[in-house]
C-alpha cells in the first residue's frame, strides 16, 4: 500500500464557543484528540478604550476602566485613580483608603468566585457555578448599595471615592464576610478532592516558574508556580502596608494549583475586609481640594464658590501637571497597570493599559501544546481570561 | 369473517394496542423526566427550576415540545441530507424497540422471548449507529469529534457491562428478563435482589449505563465546554427532539434495566401486608425513579471526565473488575453447589 500523509486538522474554537469565555477565538491544530498547535485571535471585542481616553477629562476616562476586566471593575479603577493621584501628587485621607481595599477586596473575590465557578464548569460541574453567583449577587448588593451601580461602580475616583458608606453597610459586610468561609468550604467539597476534577487538573498545563517570567505572568498564575509575588505586598498601595495577609502560593504550577491559588486567596480577602472594616477611621472619603473633588451638594446651593468648582469640574475638568507615571495595582487576574502621560491639560496625553490577560492568553500555546481538546478548556478556565481587558 | 376477525385482525390490533399503552407513557415519562431533571438540578443549586409554565411548571415539558415542534429544521447545505435525517429516526426508534421485552409486573410484558436480555442488550449497542450517523453527516468538526468519542466510548463500556450481565446470568439460568425478576424473589424480601447480594457488580453496572447513555461524567459525545453539543451541534427542531427523547428514553431503558437485573423488578422490598399490596409496575416504576434520581444527582456533581481518561476507566479498571466478578461469582456457584439447576 503506498504510503499516504495524515493530515492535521483545523478546529475552529470560538468566538461562538460556551467554553471561550467571551470571544476567544483559537484556531486549534488538532492531531486526533492532541493539540499541535494553539494560535489565539484577538480583536474581536476592541473598543479602542486607550484612544478615547486621550480625548476624555481625567474624570471622564474613570468608567473605561470599568469596562475593561468587567468580571472585577473596582481594580481596574484603582489603578487609575492612583495613577493620577501621582501625577496630582495628591493624598486620599485614610478613610478613602480604607473603602477602597475593602472594595478592591470585594473585587477580587467577585473575580475569583465567577472564575472558579466557570472554569468548573468547563471542566463539566456545573453547581459551583451556579452556586457562586449566589453569592455574586450579595457583593454586586454591596457595590449598589455603595454607588447606586451593580458592576460599573465608576466609583474609585482620583482623589478618593465617590461617596461615603451609607450606614449599616459595613455592619452588613462583615456579616457577609463570617458566613463566605462555610462557602468557601462547601464549594472545596466539590472540587478541591474530587476525583475527577483533579484527573482533569493536576499536571494539567504546566508552568514552571522560568517560563513564568519569560511569559510575563502575574498575579494567580505566577504565584501559582511557586513565585510569591503581589503587589500588594511588594509595593503596597493604599493601606495595603496595615494589612495583615498571607500569599498563597503553589508548588508545581499546573492547573490544579492556580485553582487553589485562587481559593485561598479568597480567605485572605476575607481576613483583608475583616481588618478594613475593624481598623476604617471616620472622616472625609476624598480629598478635601475642590479642584480635584467636587463640593458637596448642599455647599452649592449656598457658595458661588462651590458652584464655580462644581461647574469646572464637570466641564473642563481638572489639569493636571505635566508628567508620566507608570501605576500597577494587583488586579485579581495579575498586575493591572496604567501608563499615563499628562502633557499639563485636562485630558491625559497617553494612557497606555497594561492588562494581565494579554500575557497569559499569549502563552495559551506554551500551555496546552501536546494536551488534549478537553484540557485546552480547562487551561483557558484555569488562566482565567477576560475579553474585555485583552482586546481594550 | 368472524375467524378471520379472531385469528388475524383482532391479535394484530391487541399487540398494536399494547404498544401503544407502553409507548405512550415512556414518552410521558421522557417529558417529565426533562422537567424533574431541571427541577432536581435546580433544588441542588439552590434555585427552583422551571416553575412558571402551568403549576409547578408542570406544563413546562408540553411547551418545550410544542417549540421544537413549530421551529425549522435546518439541514446544513455540506451535510448528507438522508443520514442526516435518519440518524434521530435510528436512535428514537431504538430507544423504543428495546421497551418490547421489559417486564413491567408478572406477565406484563409484550414479548416474553427467552433472550430477552441479549435482546436489550443488542438493541442498546446499536444506539451508537445513531450518534455514529448523525456525526459522519453534519459534515462538521465538533459533530465529528463527538460521534468518534461517542462510538469508541459506547463499545468500551459494553464490554464491563456484559460482564457483568454475564454474573447475573448464571445466578439465574436464564435469558429471560421475567425469570431474572422471579430469581430475585425470596422470603427475605430485598435481601435477594441481586443488587445487594452483588452490589460490586450493581455499582460498576450503573456507573457502565452512564456511559451507555453518554450522561455525566460520561458525556463526552456532547462536551458543551469542548464539542458545543457533539454529535447533535447541527440538528434543530424535531431532529433534535428526536435525539433528545431518544436519549432520555434511553436513561429510562437503563435505568429499568437495572431495575430487572439488579433491584428485583416488580417485586416489593419486603414482601409483607402493606408493601406486597401495591402493585408491581408502580414498584417498578419507583425503582426506575430512584435510579434515574441518582443520573442527576451525578450530573448535578460531578465535573466530566477527559476523553482518554474515561477510555482508561472502562478498559483498565472496569474491564478486569467485571473479568473477575465472572471468575468469583462462577467459583463460588460451583463450590457451594449453587448453580442454578436447568
Amino acid at each position: 500500500m503506498a504510503e499516504t500523509e495524515i493530515k492535521n486538522f483545523n478546529i475552529n474554537f470560538g468566538p461562538q464557543h460556551p467554553a471561550a469565555h467571551g470571544v476567544l477565538r483559537m484556531v486549534l491544530e488538532m492531531d486526533g484528540e492532541i493539540v499541535d498547535r494553539a494560535d489565539p485571535h484577538v480583536g474581536l471585542l476592541h473598543r479602542g478604550t486607550e484612544k478615547l481616553i486621550e480625548y476624555k477629562t481625567y474624570l471622564q476616562a474613570v468608567p473605561y476602566f470599568d469596562r475593561l476586566d468587567y468580571v472585577a471593575p473596582q481594580n481596574q479603577e484603582h489603578a487609575f485613580a492612583l495613577a493620577v493621584e501621582k501625577l496630582l501628587n495628591i493624598e486620599v485621607p485614610p478613610r478613602g483608603q480604607y473603602i477602597r481595599v475593602l472594595y478592591a477586596e470585594i473585587g477580587r473575590i467577585l473575580n475569583h468566585i465567577l472564575n472558579i465557578g466557570s472554569y468548573a464548569m468547563d471542566v463539566g460541574a456545573m453547581t459551583p457555578m451556579l452556586w457562586s453567583f449566589e453569592h455574586r449577587e450579595i457583593l454586586m448588593e454591596f457595590c449598589e448599595r455603595v454607588c447606586g451601580a451593580r458592576l460599573h461602580m465608576a466609583y474609585f475616583r482620583p482623589g478618593g471615592v465617590a461617596f461615603d458608606m451609607p450606614p449599616g453597610l459595613a455592619e452588613d459586610i462583615g456579616k457577609w464576610a463570617d458566613t463566605f468561609p462555610a462557602f468557601i468550604d462547601d464549594l472545596e467539597t466539590l472540587l478541591t478532592e474530587n476525583r475527577i476534577f483533579k484527573q482533569r487538573t493536576v499536571d494539567i498545563a504546566v508552568v514552571t516558574a522560568e517560563q513564568c517570567y519569560d511569559w510575563g505572568f502575574t498575579g494567580p498564575n505566577l504565584r501559582a508556580s511557586g513565585i510569591a509575588w503581589d503587589l500588594r505586598k511588594a509595593q503596597p498601595y493604599d493601606v495595603y502596608d496595615k494589612m495583615d495577609f498571607d500569599i498563597p502560593t503553589g508548588k508545581f504550577g499546573d492547573c490544579y494549583d492556580r485553582y487553589l491559588v485562587r481559593m485561598y486567596e479568597m480567605r485572605e480577602s476575607i481576613k483583608i475586609i475583616h481588618q478594613c472594616l475593624e481598623q476604617m477611621p471616620a472622616g472625609a472619603c476624598k480629598v478635601d481640594d475642590q479642584k480635584v473633588s467636587p463640593p458637596s451638594r448642599g455647599d452649592m446651593k449656598k457658595s458661588m464658590e462651590s458652584l464655580i468648582h462644581h461647574f469646572k469640574l464637570y466641564t473642563e475638568g481638572y489639569h493636571v501637571p505635566a508628567g508620566e507615571t507608570y501605576t500597577a495595582v494587583e488586579a485579581p487576574k495579575g498586575e493591572f497597570a496604567v501608563f499615563l502621560v499628562s502633557d499639563g491639560t485636562n485630558k491625559p496625553y497617553r494612557c497606555k493599559i497594561r492588562a494581565p490577560g494579554f500575557a497569559h492568553l499569549a502563552a495559551m500555546e506554551m500551555m496546552s501544546k501536546g494536551h488534549m481538546l478537553a484540557d485546552v478548556v480547562a487551561v483557558i478556565g484555569s488562566i482565567d481570561i477576560v475579553f474585555g481587558e485583552i482586546d481594550r | 369473517m368472524v375467524d378471520f376477525w379472531f385469528n388475524y385482525i383482532w391479535p394484530v390490533a391487541w399487540i398494536v394496542i399494547k404498544i401503544v399503552a407502553i409507548v405512550i407513557p415512556v414518552m410521558l415519562s421522557v417529558a417529565y423526566l426533562t422537567l424533574a431533571e431541571r427541577k432536581i438540578i435546580g433544588g441542588m443549586q439552590l434555585r427552583k427550576g422551571p416553575n412558571i409554565v402551568g403549576p409547578f411548571g408542570l406544563l413546562q415539558p408540553i411547551a418545550d415540545g410544542l417549540k421544537l415542534f413549530l421551529k425549522e429544521t435546518i439541514i446544513p447545505s455540506g451535510a448528507s441530507r438522508g443520514v442526516f435525517i435518519l440518524a434521530p429516526c435510528v436512535t428514537f426508534v431504538l430507544a423504543l424497540v428495546a421497551w418490547s421485552v421489559i417486564p413491567f409486573g408478572d406477565g406484563m410484558v409484550l414479548a416474553d422471548i427467552n433472550v430477552g436480555i441479549l435482546f436489550l442488550f443488542a438493541i442498546s449497542s446499536l444506539g451508537v449507529y445513531g450518534i455514529l450517523m448523525a456525526g459522519w453527516a453534519s459534515n462538521s468538526m465538533y459533530a465529528f469529534l463527538g460521534a468518534l468519542r461517542s462510538a469508541a466510548q459506547m463499545v468500551s463500556y459494553e464490554l464491563a457491562m456484559g460482564f457483568i450481565i454475564i454474573t447475573v446470568l448464571m445466578c439465574v439460568g436464564s435469558l429471560n428478563l421475567t425469570d431474572i425478576v422471579m430469581a430475585q424473589k425470596g422470603e427475605y424480601g430485598m435481601l435477594n435482589w441481586f443488587g445487594v447480594l452483588m452490589f460490586p457488580m450493581a455499582v460498576i453496572f450503573f456507573i457502565s449505563t452512564l456511559a451507555e447513555t453518554n450522561r455525566h461524567p460520561f458525556d463526552m459525545p456532547e462536551a458543551e465546554a469542548e464539542l458545543v453539543a457533539g454529535y447533535n451541534v447541527e440538528y434543530s427542531a424535531m431532529a433534535f427532539a428526536l435525539f433528545f427523547l431518544g436519549e432520555y428514553a434511553n436513561m429510562i431503558l437503563m435505568s429499568g434495566m437495572t431495575s430487572v437485573l439488579f433491584l428485583g423488578g416488580w417485586l416489593p422490598p419486603v414482601d409483607i401486608a402493606p408493601f406486597n399490596m401495591i402493585p408491581g409496575p408502580i414498584w417498578f416504576a419507583a425503582k426506575i425513579a430512584f435510579c434515574l434520581f441518582i443520573f442527576i444527582w451525578v450530573r448535578a456533581t460531578f465535573p466530566r471526565y477527559r476523553y482518554d481518561q474515561l477510555m482508561r476507566l472502562g478498559w483498565k479498571v472496569f474491564l478486569p473488575l467485571s473479568l473477575a466478578a465472572v471468575v468469583i461469582v462462577a467459583s463460588v456457584l460451583v463450590a457451594f453447589d449453587l448453580a442454578p439447576q436447568v
